[in-house]
């Protein structure tokens, strides 16, 4: 029986320290990647593999099923929001060009300057639409057509 | 088990602190964001690194906290830049805005070296 505690106590400990190595890189990987979207690449990897290990981790050592739906919860909730927050901040991102697009080597969010889409006329927020999205497209491709 | 937790912690900080300096150094709005979020997630590693190490279930409740934290600052900074935008249907370049000069001077080190 002791034994098996020991091993219980191993495993426990080398995913600790696993996650908190995934910490380190994400660190080493912030400070020396060039882009927005390359540092998002590396700030990821703690937010799920390495949130996930040390949640096991501590859920092993902590021997309580109270605490464990709690860790349990922590790391389904980090699966949910990571793809969000990391959609939305990616796309902000590509939007405001802090980008580097000379990097790339698949760029699908680029339409080579062949549509030009002038629905949105200024400075409108991103969230408050046209009110007719429909014919105002329509009305900016015929504007562009005609010049 | 003292080497474990010099170990661990020491992972962590100096994680947390190239985060930290990415989050002074970031030259946009958003490598700050992603840095921050980033540092809130290192911060949940390191109280549930302390719960584990020490058996001590009374942080696990602050871990719930810190994640959603995380989220809701990361995307309402995100939708408050995003509302900041001048839209254009490409990468701003077809409605006359110029390359961003954060590329062009990564550009220009590259170059020089």
């Amino acid at each position: 029986m002791n034994e098996l505690e020991m091993a219980r106590d191993v495993v426990a400990v080398v995913l600790l320290l696993l996650g908190a190595f995934l910490c380190l890189t994400a660190g080493l990987g912030l400070l020396r990647f060039p882009d927005v979207l390359t540092r998002m690449h590396a700030g990821t990897k703690p937010q799920v593999l390495g949130v996930l290990l040390v949640m096991v981790g501590a859920a092993i050592r902590l021997q309580g099923w109270s605490a464990t739906w709690m860790l349990l919860l922590v790391a389904a909730f980090q699966l949910l929001t990571a793809p969000v927050s990391a959609h939305m901040i990616s796309r902000v991102a590509y939007r405001r060009r802090h980008v580097r697009r000379d990097r790339m080597l698949v760029d699908e969010l680029t339409t080579g300057g062949a549509v030009r889409d002038r629905v949105y006329q200024g400075d409108e927020p991103a969230d408050a639409p046209p009110e007719q999205p429909g014919t105002a497209l329509e009305e900016s491709r015929r504007r562009d057509g005609a010049r | 088990m003292t080497v474990v937790y010099w170990i661990a912690y020491g992972l962590l900080g100096i994680g947390a602190l190239l985060a930290l300096i990415r989050l002074g150094m970031g030259p946009s709005l958003l490598d700050r964001v992603v840095a921050t979020d980033t540092l809130l997630v290192i911060i949940a590693a390191g109280l549930a690194v302390h719960a584990g190490l020490e058996r001590d279930p009374t942080v696990v409740p602050v871990l719930v906290v810190v994640s959603l934290l995380a989220f809701v600052g990361s995307v309402s900074v995100a939708r408050y830049v995003g509302g900041m935008l001048i839209s254009s249907a490409d990468d701003g370049s077809d409605v006359g805005l110029p390359v961003a000069a954060e590329e062009q001077s990564a550009r220009a080190t590259e170059e020089s070296r």
